[in-house]
């Protein structure tokens, strides 16, 4: 299979979509018809062939052009990423993982040389080209995690290892869901979790962090979180909250399928070996409601998992205030058969 | 947990009771880097037993060409060490775990130091590998009863910031001078018996030394006792624990799905709930609070044990 990149926007026009195949092979987060928290981790790697499953990092038709985005947001903002100056081995061993990953998961869009510390990184569909050395930062025009991320789909976390917790103490986050690096950096587990609700009281986070503290190289781990987003916007930060806070109001039950997207966080786990930090990838996926519901059995799940929710999760998710319209629009596609289990289509 | 079959390359004594492993890949296939203070559990097939150990490594954690280990023959323990000893031939291949790290340097350290007593010395090998490489400040103090036992001579370069101390010679380490006199930003880190770990830890404070500068490894092999009993509530099934087994062993024996990773009573990942408990649990482990161990509701049963009527797990 060879891959067309879109060309589509992420904001001003949002002309984003997603082609027939992406719609297939979007992970639906729903194993069942009700959702609540829950310590939902599993092993990441060699999953579905086809799936966002299959690599440890998945590149899909949108590469290109959330590239192009997180550049607009890195421009407008340089505080999306930051590295605390302790965090740079934990950096390059992000950059070999990564690297390592595309190049031999999709070894016709990248390629990596490696001759001792001398690297040669072929990055095709972004037209990069370069040499540089191994751990030695001037020999890049960015710092070695900066480098890579820039190169990489999604939101990246880089936690320190130390006293029985983690650390968030680097990161690249353009298109978070409402929370902000620049707030929560040099903040542990507990405390960038603090605003959640319910989680804690359920001992959710304690027995995720001894999960995380204990995940081993070769051995990462992945779990699915999910929210709800006017238009197909990467970037819905708190920074820029004026600009998409306000697009909440401008659905209408007339365009509600086209312009409320359900956005899938795809969240690994990565042991990195010579920091003994931990990687955070958090890659966001976005498909219209109208797009899910040509999915039979996820347009009924779609209906009974937001009808159903608790009202705090709803909250915190941000969108309460459209949660009726959604249940409307959601509840025609729902014709009240059971569902299969699992997250994948009927065939 | 994932692993490899290594071959054994080399063996070597570097004193009459330590062995120093080294494993290398039988298809010279590089092997994961890893951080210094990181271990591997060795998995020993030992007639019907399968016994596993972790095993600090002392290699040059950003060397994959192979991994070492040293060995101290402990013979009033479990058997997993004088297995080591006695039937591991250069040659054979075993089944290695990735490494973990459960005692890591802190990337923020203006300067390390690192205090290793007698076996313990094995991390702070790597450790110190890994900061001749950064170019990092620090300095070792080792521990050790006569020149004769200490096999950390044999791996610690002679360096003017590395220290050995030897007791029956007169020199005994003194850990009020070492602490007395680091600058601000320093990071201590200790491995060895738990009283080296408990005096590191009291002089420090009595210095006014911040908690959070203070890392430690015990050490830990399940300890041997006696025979006892476990029911598991699930099946209801009644599982015997020998004196020189683990509970863990026992329940991987009787095939029960449990999930380890240092079997040290470290990492947390073999916690099980008890469901009923008439007796007392022997807690040897560094991962349940105070307050899990007196109330007798949890057990790491990768090293504690159990004295008394009746113990029902939720297995
Ligand atoms: C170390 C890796 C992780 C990082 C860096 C991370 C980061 C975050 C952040 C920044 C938020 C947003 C909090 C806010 O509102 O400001 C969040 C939310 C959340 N996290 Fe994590 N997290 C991690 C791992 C986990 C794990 C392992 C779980 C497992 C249960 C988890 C469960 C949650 C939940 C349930 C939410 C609320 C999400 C929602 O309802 O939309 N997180 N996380
Ligand atoms: S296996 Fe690590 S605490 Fe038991």
């Amino acid at each position: 299979m060879t891959l067309q990149f879109n060309d589509e926007t992420f904001r001003d026009d949002y002309s984003y979509h997603n082609s027939p195949d992406a719609i297939r092979r979007f992970p639906f987060p729903f194993d069942k018809d009700d959702y609540m928290y829950a310590v939902n981790m599993e092993p990441h790697g060699s999953g579905r062939a086809g799936s966002p499953f299959e690599n440890r990092f998945d590149v899909d038709e949108h590469y290109v052009a959330e590239m192009r985005d997180r550049e607009i947001t890195l421009k407008e903002d340089p505080l999306r990423c930051q590295s605390l100056p302790h965090m740079e081995l934990a950096g390059w061993d992000l950059l070999e993982l990564i690297m390592e990953a595309k190049s031999e998961d999709y070894p016709e869009l990248f390629s990596l040389h490696r001759d001792g510390d001398r690297w040669h990184w072929i990055n095709r569909p972004l037209g990069i080209d370069h040499k540089f050395t191994f751990l030695d930062p001037t020999t890049l025009p960015y710092g070695p995690m900066e480098y890579i991320t820039r190169q990489a789909q999604g939101d990246f976390a880089v936690l320190d290892q130390r006293d029985g917790n983690l650390w968030m103490e680097a990161g690249m986050v353009t298109s978070q869901a409402d929370w902000s690096l620049d707030f929560d950096i040099g903040m542990n587990f507990f405390e960038w979790h603090a605003p959640v609700p319910l989680a804690h009281e359920m001992g959710i986070f304690q027995r995720a962090l001894k999960f995380l503290l204990a995940i081993q190289q070769d051995a990462p781990s992945r779990r699915l979180n999910w929210t709800m987003t006017v238009n197909p916007r990467l970037d819905t930060s708190p920074e820029n909250y004026h600009k998409w806070g306000p697009e909440k109001r401008t659905l209408t039950p007339e365009n509600v399928g086209e312009k409320q997207y359900l956005r899938v966080e795809l969240q690994t786990f990565f042991r990195l070996p010579r920091s003994n930090g931990l990687a955070f990838p958090i890659r966001c996926y976005l498909i219209s409601l109208q797009d899910l519901v040509t999915v039979p059995k996820w347009g009924r799940r779609l209906h009974r998992v937001i009808r159903d929710l608790p009202d705090e999760l709803a909250e915190y998710k941000g969108f309460t205030v459209n949660r009726p319209l959604i249940v409307e629009y959601l509840s025609r596609f729902d014709d009240g058969k059971p569902t299969s289990p699992g997250i994948f289509p009927d065939e | 947990m994932s692993a490899q079959m290594l071959r054994v390359t080399e063996i070597e004594a570097l004193s009459p009771l330590v062995k120093r492993f080294r494993f290398e890949h039988p298809g010279g296939k590089k092997l994961p880097l890893f951080s210094g203070g990181a271990h591997v559990v060795v998995e020993m097939p030992d007639g019907d037993l399968l016994r596993r150990n972790a095993y600090s490594l002392i290699s040059d954690p950003q060397d994959g060409s192979g991994y070492e280990i040293a060995v101290r023959r402990e013979d009033g323990g479990r058997g997993g060490s004088r297995f080591m000893h006695a039937n591991v031939s250069q040659g054979d291949t075993l089944r290695i775990s990735t490494p973990l790290n459960l005692f890591a340097l802190d990337a923020r350290a203006r300067k390390h130091v690192l205090i290793a007593g007698g076996i313990g010395i094995t991390p702070i090998i790597a450790q110190m590998r890994q900061l001749l490489r950064m170019q990092d400040r620090f300095e070792i103090h080792y521990a050790a009863r006569s020149r004769s036992e200490a096999a950390g001579l044999r791996l610690l370069p002679r360096l003017p910031h590395i220290h050995s101390h030897i007791s029956d010679e007169g020199d005994r380490m003194d850990l009020g001078a070492i602490l007395d006199r680091q600058p601000i930003g320093t990071h201590v880190y200790t491995c060895g018996p738990e009283g080296l770990i408990t005096a590191v830890a009291q002089c420090a404070a009595r210095l006014g030394w911040p908690r959070g500068s203070l890392h430690s490894e015990v050490f830990l092999a399940p300890p041997p006792g006696r025979t006892f009993e476990v029911t598991l509530a699930k099946s209801g099934r009644t599982v015997t624990v020998g004196p020189h087994q683990s509970l863990l062993e026992a329940l991987e024996e009787a095939e029960v799905d449990i999930d380890w990773s240092c079997r040290g009573g470290a990492c947390g990942r073999c916690e099980t709930d008890v469901v009923s408990c008439h007796g007392r649990i022997e807690h040897n482990d560094h991962w349940l609070s105070e307050d899990e161990h007196s109330s007798q509701t949890k057990i790491m049963p990768c090293v504690s044990r159990f004295r008394g009527r009746e113990l029902i797990i939720d297995r």
